[in-house]
């Protein structure tokens, strides 16, 4: 070949690649504008299989309760929503991988990671990558919105965080503690993320409340394990006069199924944050009364009109009543909707942080009817936090004692010092 | 490690009658699955992977017949003779097809068969778990034995899952059925060639392996919650307990569901971190230095 001909093929070479460039982007700018114009797509990992289905299904009922209203005023800005649901099973590795496949599959322009904290982590992940909008609906492991090592400028919380619920947990246990003389304590809870560092937490602010506190016995049941037998012998051996257990989902109703045989709920108290959640309280076949019971969703706490208006349309529309991970989604869709609202339905993940950060909506679940997302770790406060005593049936809760906010947020200043997540 | 504790229990008679009762209970329950799976393999000489998901459907058969009757008993022998019927068809249908087959084929078809069941029951009775709950008769509270506490109904899941056990052994060692059984196991041609029909001895014996799958189905479902895919785990405990008994040994079986049992109960004691670990160490300890398992006979 001459250098001529040479010269020629590289030139050929040269328009074909401008020739491709120029197509891509005339192929590539139709696909953009589409994605601005056309309908606004939400991808939702979350569990639908496995010991708590249940929970993934009512996040998705409460994601569509609150789309489908927008989408029946006509949308954002003539924009309807459309979710697409995947199955990750709880598990990380899944979880990422469908969040992947929303993204870049689906087309999904913003995620909601309806996830347990097992699968969290690995979404955030993701999220750091790909720089969309992502709100965690579900996780409640402290470290994944408090560790700055964690933190994604597009990632967001709207779920109960595990440190403040164990500050208003632990000062709750603790005054029960000094009243009926509790100070030996059990825990059972599961052997990951979430239930490891929930239980530490809430054992830590409970001694702070009250000194005496010593835990005797740790039992940690794996996540989604079949058979407990073991640890409620264990439990029983350990001879406690408390108990605290993060359990939750399909795990605690086979924990109390199971702990009903041994009639362990009435040789000690017992303190079970995810108790009052209605998921539980309508598999459970034998609902223990009198267990301390932490606030989850009720629909008598808030004892609001608002509150009973949600729970009533969500019955209605889901024929299913609403667990915690309902409101925890309702939420996470209202700061979603206000956001889109503000940037004219535009979805790019800088803008829509940028509208949700610092946000405050009007929402039944708040205490004093609202909830900001704080600005400094983009994470939820001043949701409904407490504890009650459990009743076998309507409303399953009794003697409800909201946390006060103010005490909470000054101990989790101090405890993200200790944690080294703050100066 | 916790070995504190684990002594404080052993020399604590409460302590020590709750944990036996509790590695018993244990034991029991998997003694049921792993005798079906190593009888079948015994005969047959086919490892049927999908032995968990017949446990599930027991499960799942008692829960159904449970609301339709409102008698766990009636519940749980229905269940046990639906899930026999059911492997019946299954082994006639798939897996007579892969005997004599490459080990991976008969993976595939179990596994196979494992998501399908897996799917139907999503399908049939939904994704969210289902809870039987504890049946009036056995909503007692616990009963006392030297300082311990033992649940009437694991009495019963107990004693229950030992006569079946001590029936299958009457059955394969001292009937006629048996004797043929166990004469298949050993020449099936040379029995086919006294005019014996094997082939419904071969499903018989599947029938019977699927049979107790159900029934330790039925007797788990008042106390676990019901879900798609709930065989997966109790599979892999019943294959260590089938390897470490010695495979086709329903003695090795009920000695190493016991061995596992216990190992899980003292072991939440004294070594909650490492139980699984622990028991998979027994196993790999059996395999060096018995590779045919305590009760095993050299694999033919």
């Amino acid at each position: 070949m001459t250098s001529i001909e040479q010269r020629r093929a590289s030139r050929r070479q040269l328009l074909k690649g401008a020739g491709a460039i120029a197509a891509a982007g005339l192929v590539g700018a139709p696909a953009i504008s589409r994605a601005q114009t056309g309908a606004i797509k939400i991808g939702v990992p979350t569990i639908l299989s496995g010991r708590v289905a249940i929970l993934g299904q009512s996040s998705v009922g409460a994601l569509k309760m609150s789309f489908d209203k927008v989408n029946a005023e006509g949308g954002i800005n003539g924009r309807k929503i459309e979710m697409v649901v995947r199955d990750s099973k709880g598990a990380p590795q899944e979880a990422a991988k469908v969040t992947r496949d929303l993204i870049n599959n689906d087309g999904c322009q913003i995620i909601i990671d309806a996830e347990a904290s097992s699968a969290a982590f690995a979404v955030q992940e993701v999220i750091r990558e790909v720089g969309v909008l992502c709100i965690h609906t579900n996780s409640e492991t402290s470290s994944l919105t408090a560790d700055p090592k964690l933190y994604v400028p597009t990632a967001f919380r709207t779920a109960r965080q595990g440190i403040h619920d164990a500050i208003g947990g632990g000062d709750y246990a603790a005054k029960v503690a000094k009243a009926k003389g509790l100070k030996k304590w059990a825990t059972c809870s599961p052997d990951y993320a979430y239930g490891r560092s929930n239980t530490a937490e809430f054992m830590e602010y409970a001694k702070h409340f009250d000194g005496n506190i010593t835990v005797v016995e740790e039992t940690w049941p794996k996540l989604f394990q079949p058979d407990y037998t073991e640890v409620v012998t264990k439990l029983l051996n350990a001879k406690a006069d408390a108990m605290y257990s993060a359990l939750w989902g399909g795990d605690l109703v086979a924990f109390i199924d199971q702990a009903n045989l041994y009639a362990l709920f009435e040789k000690q108290a017992s303190f079970m944050v995810n108790l009052g959640d209605y998921g539980v309280v309508d598999q459970v076949k034998q609902f223990p009364q009198g267990v301390y019971s932490g606030g989850r969703y009720n629909r008598t706490v808030p004892p609001t009109p608002e509150n009973e208006a949600w729970y009533l349309e969500y019955v209605k529309t889901q024929k299913s009543k609403p667990t915690n991970w309902s409101w925890e989604n309702a939420v996470g869709a209202q700061f979603l909707i206000e956001a889109l609202k503000k940037t004219n339905g535009d979805t790019n993940g800088k803008k829509l942080a940028e509208a949700i950060k610092g946000a405050k909506i009007k929402t039944p679940f708040g205490d004093g009817g609202t909830i900001t997302m704080r600005a400094e770790d983009n994470t939820t406060i001043n949701y409904i936090i407490g504890y009650g005593l459990s009743l076998s049936k309507e409303p399953y809760i009794s003697d409800f004692k909201t946390s006060p906010w103010e005490p909470i947020l000054e101990l989790e200043k101090q405890w993200k010092k200790k944690q080294g997540y703050a100066t | 490690m916790d070995l504190d504790a684990l002594l404080r229990c052993v020399g604590t008679t409460s302590c020590v009658v709750t944990q036996l009762t509790s590695g018993m209970i244990i034991g029991m329950l998997l003694f049921l699955i792993a005798s079906g799976v190593t009888l079948i393999f015994g005969v047959l000489n086919v490892i049927n992977f999908a032995h968990g998901s017949l446990y599930m459907i027991g499960a799942y058969a008692a829960w159904t017949f449970y609301q339709l009757t409102g008698s766990y008993f009636v519940s749980a022998l229905g269940a046990a003779v639906a899930v026999g019927v059911l492997g019946v068809l299954f082994e006639r249908v798939l897996m007579s097809k892969v005997y004599g087959s490459n080990v991976l084929m008969q993976l595939l078809v179990c596994y196979a068969v494992v998501l399908i069941s897996d799917d139907l029951i999503k399908i049939i009775w939904g994704p969210v778990p289902l809870s039987m709950g504890m049946p009036p008769e056995f909503r007692l509270p616990p009963v006392r034995f030297m300082g311990g506490v033992i649940p009437p109904f694991y009495i019963f899941m107990i004693l229950a899952a030992m006569a079946i056990g001590l029936l299958l052994w009457l059955v394969i060692g001292r009937t006629r059925f048996g004797s043929i059984v166990r004469a298949a196991a050993i020449n099936g041609p040379m029995v086919s060639a006294l005019g014996i029909r094997v082939n419904l001895y071969y499903a018989a014996v599947f029938g019977i392996g699927s049979a107790l799958a159900g029934a330790a189905g039925a007797l788990a479902a008042p106390v676990r919650s019901l879900t798609p895919g709930m065989g997966f785990s109790i599979l892999i405990e019943s294959f260590i307990v089938t390897v470490i008994g010695g495979m086709g040994s329903i003695v090795g079986a009920f000695a190493a569901s016991i061995i596992i049992g216990l190992t899980r109960s003292f072991g939440s004691i004294g070594f909650p971190l490492f139980v699984d670990g622990v028991m998979f160490l027994i196993m790999a300890l059996v395999l060096i230095f018995k590779p045919s398992g305590l009760f095993g006979r050299a694999h033919r």
